[in-house]
């Protein structure tokens, strides 16, 4: 006897109903507190603030204050990937929420996608407030020539960004607060290497293996291209490269995610650890 | 640590079974493996004739879980919000989602607070939420993992008679882990007892205490407390024993299942070794807990 049949159409419409809901609950619940995003939006420009005012301190190219705003802007997206993506199951574990979702009829991935979709729109807006303002109070130059590569390479680095997110959430599947130490180690390296407040590529002070192993990670990527079109006035064929690697970040990533969420779930099915909280 | 042991049991489609024991028996463990939850070591484990392990995707269509004391949902949303969240796991569409949380909100007194954010809510009104999620998808079986735990006397019949009355409403199966003898016994159509990971006896609370009615129950009121309990439990003739302590008057009760009467003399002569005086005593007409502490020797306390 089997009571359930569900054609692929009507499971594709499920989940895709189900990341929405997930993306819903992250715009309206990130948003109804106006503290947070006040603090959001201006605690990142404190930081741009002290990297701009020191490099014109020493006399440095004004281009450099540019980077900064751009690095940033871009880092709150890899804070909201480790924080809000993928330690997000850590929370919900501790709230009785990861429980309801696994015992829903709903694809994990659609829920790590609502989740991402929510936090792309939520730290964009957030993150235009720390452009803006880090324009207009800083005097920054930027050569902007072509809007469609730079909203290009923008989009391709959010997906690599939240497609490795996704992989770092199935180690939350299994672990509980242990795998906080995992997030604390990505998260300062990855600032260091990816040049968000200084450059770490193209530079003779850091070892080129160095500056190899910072491209591994997209952030780098990405944020270069960025800076390539936005400051340099760059067009697509200028980061071409980048967007190759960017798209083969996803590409890789996101079925890896997905074998990655699939092989958590189970390992933490068998060793009863899938909802055991306080861990 | 073995959870479960040789755990054989049948639920029947259309009722509402009862599994009693304390904590660790195994009851939640034994949900955690139906609702796909967890991986059994080993045997097999079905949800209307769909394989637990295999066919967990299929069986997450149909079923759905309410575990007492717990709150899932976001606190910063209202409570309407946190139901249609929670309706969009199951895909239902708007019209019907809203008719649900409409019909859900009214039954579980939650009317005046559809509009509340759920951090705002008493543990009860969290509690009601949280079964009013559990219905949203209308599931064929529902997980009910002591539902009324921490709720006050109110709130846990008004939720039990949600529970019934859903019941009337279909073909509705329900698995209900309980502390609480009274709620099995008002409840269930069957009940197993759990303890240790294995099932002690199964039937309808009727049969069980019926099969109880050859040996005597006895409730004894003592003070002070006995130092040892476990030198009434070793009398011949006590089955089992059960006590319960009131710090406020210092009055101690025991409950006693006996084999027969005559071990009663033994009884009182210990209680007075030990120093206890007995303030009254009472034969009881069986319980499930007598049931209980018969098969366990133990009180669940």
């Amino acid at each position: 006897m089997n009571p359930v049949h569900q054609t692929f159409g009507e499971l594709l419409w499920l989940n895709f109903r189900a990341a929405y809901a997930r993306m819903w609950v992250r715009l309206k619940g990130s948003n109804r507190e106006i503290t947070w995003i006040m603090a959001e939006i201006l605690l990142p420009v404190l930081t741009i603030g002290a990297y701009v005012i020191l490099y014109r301190t020493l006399s440095l190219p004004a281009y450099l204050g540019a980077a900064v705003i751009i690095g940033g802007t871009m880092i709150s997206f890899w804070s909201n990937v480790l924080w809000n993506m993928s330690a997000q199951w850590f929370w919900e574990k501790e709230t009785g929420n990861l429980e309801m979702y696994l015992v829903a009829p709903v694809s994990r991935m659609a829920i790590l996608l609502g989740m991402a979709l929510g936090g792309v729109v939520n730290t964009s807006l957030r993150a235009a407030g720390v452009l803006v303002l880090g324009i207009f109070v800083f005097q920054v130059p930027f050569q902007l020539r072509d809007i469609f590569a730079a909203s290009l390479v923008f989009l391709l680095t959010v997906a690599a960004l939240y497609a490795l997110g996704m992989v770092f959430a199935s180690l939350f599947m299994l672990y509980g607060r242990e795998a906080w130490h995992t997030n604390m180690l990505l998260q300062e390296p990855v600032y260091f290497l990816s040049g968000s407040y200084f450059p770490t590529i193209y530079t003779s002070v850091i070892p080129v293996w160095v500056q190899v192993t910072a491209t591994l990670i997209p952030m780098t990527v990405g944020l270069d291209a960025i800076r390539i079109v936005t400051i340099g006035g760059g067009s697509v064929s200028s980061v071409w490269l980048h967007i190759i690697a960017l798209v083969v970040f996803s590409l890789v990533l996101l079925p890896l995610a997905h074998k990655a969420l699939s092989f958590m779930e189970t390992l933490a099915k068998r060793e009863g650890r899938l909802t055991l909280r306080w861990q | 640590m073995v959870a479960l042991d040789g755990v054989d049991l049948q639920v029947n489609e259309g009722e509402i079974f009862g599994l009693l024991g304390p904590n660790g028996a195994g009851k939640t463990t034994l949900i955690k493996i139906l609702c796909t939850l967890l991986l059994p070591t080993e045997g097999e484990a079905y949800v209307k004739g769909l394989d637990a392990v295999k066919s967990a995707g299929q069986i997450r269509h149909i079923i759905n879980l309410v575990s007492g004391g717990e709150t899932p949902g976001y606190g910063i949303l209202s409570v309407r919000e946190n139901l249609w969240f929670f309706s969009q796991l199951y895909g239902l569409s708007r019209d019907l989602a809203r008719d649900r949380m409409q019909k859900l909100v009214e039954q579980l007194g939650l009317e005046e607070f559809t509009d509340s954010r759920m951090n705002k809510l008493s543990t009860g009104y969290k509690q009601r939420l949280n079964l009013a999620r559990g219905f949203i998808n209308d599931p064929s079986v529902l997980f009910l993992d002591e539902p009324t735990l921490g709720l006050d006397v109110i709130s846990a019949k008004h939720l039990r008679t949600f529970i019934k009355s859903w019941m009337m409403s279909g073909n509705k199966t329900v698995l209900l882990t309980t502390h609480y003898m009274a709620e099995a016994d008002e409840m269930c159509a069957r009940v197993g007892i759990i303890d240790k990971g294995k099932i002690l006896a199964c039937d309808t609370p009727q049969r069980l205490k019926a099969k109880l009615a050859s040996r005597p129950s006895w409730k004894i009121e003592i003070s002070p407390n006995l130092q040892k309990i476990e030198s009434v439990k070793t009398i011949p003739g006590v089955v089992g024993v059960s006590e319960t302590n009131n710090i406020e008057t210092g009055i101690t009760t025991l409950k006693l299942v006996l084999e027969d009467e005559s071990a009663m003399s033994d009884l009182l002569s210990k209680i007075g070794e030990n120093g206890s005086k007995v303030l009254s005593m009472a034969k009881a007409e069986p319980t499930l807990e007598d049931v209980y502490i018969s098969l366990v020797g133990r009180g669940l306390q």
